[in-house]
């Protein structure tokens, strides 16, 4: 059942999280709840959308169960501010953050974490 | 940048939405400018309970409503964009983006809103998300058990004090000044509370800590006497500022960089207006915002009838 009154897609399972991640080379997941801390990054993303076909954006709510591989990831260790926003590169965690993020701080980790390799 | 909106409005709060509703259904032309996320200070109030004809709502959930209304009138909006440049001179007004896109109106209402004010601090940044928060609502449960700073003396910050008690095994306000500027009823409130404690006329001067917040530094303004108070985490509250930098230059401000305007929200500029909590006045509530984002679309509108008239009689001259 999704949580989150937003225009991103929401994922459900920490399988689909899993699926969505290895089937993807760029992904950026926001966990968090309907609140002012969250809405504005949810807002970030769905500007973002549009622009950066390289990346998959999602949300996951906070307080499902399945969001633990989030919630528990050792990444988010010493997290304290919602919402938690996970970037993953090749299945693996790249980068996660705490709080709330403006599009500036956003896109200059995008660029940072999901530039392409030479 | 080939279209020439009637109106362009820079800020989508309550007064740049309710502003987008009147100028678009007016059907005027009508673009929205957002630096930030849409609904402003509305997204960042967990409960709108005193919005008549409408029963308790989330904040978000009101600013949606609104920029959906806007958006069925014809109104465009454009978020989390950055602004490079302003140029207010003359017949039609232009704002420059960051990523070189501009865009071009007859008239401006300015609607930047306000935003919650931190403190500056070292550490303040590092730690934010990781014990240093702006929203109890939010993040009240990750300290359940813990003890935590509250920095401010007004109703936000002693109403939230209040709210995280039911987390939080010890609250600490710290305030600047001997007394609070809240609202009695919040101050008795916060004093009756058995795990609230006070350290009043003293300021942070610092956030310390390994990869989480562990200590604040505290000073005591009259003895100059520094401090540490280990904690685990700080909540600030310490009021709004408008979000005027950029215009300062522009239009007139007064002291507390507010923009002046007239009872008709018009500024010192021919055909730029301005509504919400940029402009100056008392009493900043949403019911506020949307009645001066009604009275600048209004006014935006006679304005742009005015000039049209004023445009046809040179015309009908030349013929």
């Amino acid at each position: 059942m999704k949580l989150l009154q937003t225009n991103l897609h929401e994922i459900e399972t920490a399988a689909e999280l899993e699926k969505m991640i290895n089937e993807n080379d760029n992904v950026m997941v926001c966990c968090g709840r309907m609140g002012p801390m969250c809405m504005p990054v949810y807002d970030v993303m769905e500007e973002l959308e549009e622009e950066r076909t390289d990346v998959k954006f999602a949300v996951m709510a906070f307080d499902s169960p399945e969001a633990g591989i989030i919630r528990n990831a050792p990444e988010c260790r010493g997290f304290m501010g919602l919402p938690f926003t996970m970037y993953y590169k090749d299945g693996k965690v790249t980068h996660a953050t705490s709080s709330i993020q403006n599009m500036q701080q956003v896109t200059s980790i995008l660029d940072e974490q999901f530039a392409e390799k030479v | 940048m080939d279209e020439v909106f009637d109106v362009m409005i820079l800020g989508a709060g309550a007064a740049g939405l309710t502003a987008g509703i009147y100028a678009s259904r007016a059907k005027l032309s009508t673009l929205i400018l957002n630096e930030g996320a849409v609904g402003g200070q509305m997204v960042l109030t967990e409960e709108i309970a005193n919005y008549p004809g409408v029963p308790a709502t989330k904040g978000y959930m009101l600013a949606n409503t609104m920029k959906q209304q806007a958006k069925s009138f014809g109104c465009k909006i454009k978020s989390n964009i950055k602004i490079a440049s302003y140029h207010f001179e003359g017949k039609v007004k232009t704002v420059e983006l960051e990523d070189g896109r501009s865009f071009q109106a007859k008239s401006i209402i300015l609607t930047p809103g306000g935003r919650p004010r931190s403190l500056n601090l070292p550490g303040e940044e590092q730690f934010k998300g990781k014990g240093i928060s702006y929203c109890a609502t939010c993040d009240g449960d990750f300290f359940t058990g813990k003890e935590v700073v509250v920095v401010g003396g007004g109703n936000s910050a002693l109403e939230e004090a209040v709210a995280l008690t039911q987390y939080a095994t010890k609250v600490t306000i710290v305030h600047q000044f001997d007394h609070f500027q809240a609202f009695k009823y919040a101050v008795e409130e916060a004093q009756k509370n058995p795990k609230i404690e006070f350290i009043m006329e003293s300021e942070l001067r610092g956030f310390y800590g390994n990869g989480v917040l562990q200590k604040v530094e505290i000073e005591h303004l009259s003895t100059k006497k520094r401090s540490e108070l280990y904690i685990d985490g700080t909540f600030i509250f310490v009021g709004y500022q408008p979000n005027t930098e950029s215009i300062k230059d522009l239009v007139q401000l007064n002291e507390r960089n507010e923009i002046m305007v007239d009872e008709a929200m018009k500024t010192n500029i021919e055909g730029v207006f301005a509504a919400g909590d940029c402009i100056n006045k008392k009493y900043r509530q949403v019911t506020t915002a949307v009645a001066e984002g009604t009275i600048a679309a209004l006014s935006t509108a006679k304005y742009l009838s005015e000039i049209k008239v004023e445009q046809e009689e040179v015309l009908n001259e030349q013929v």
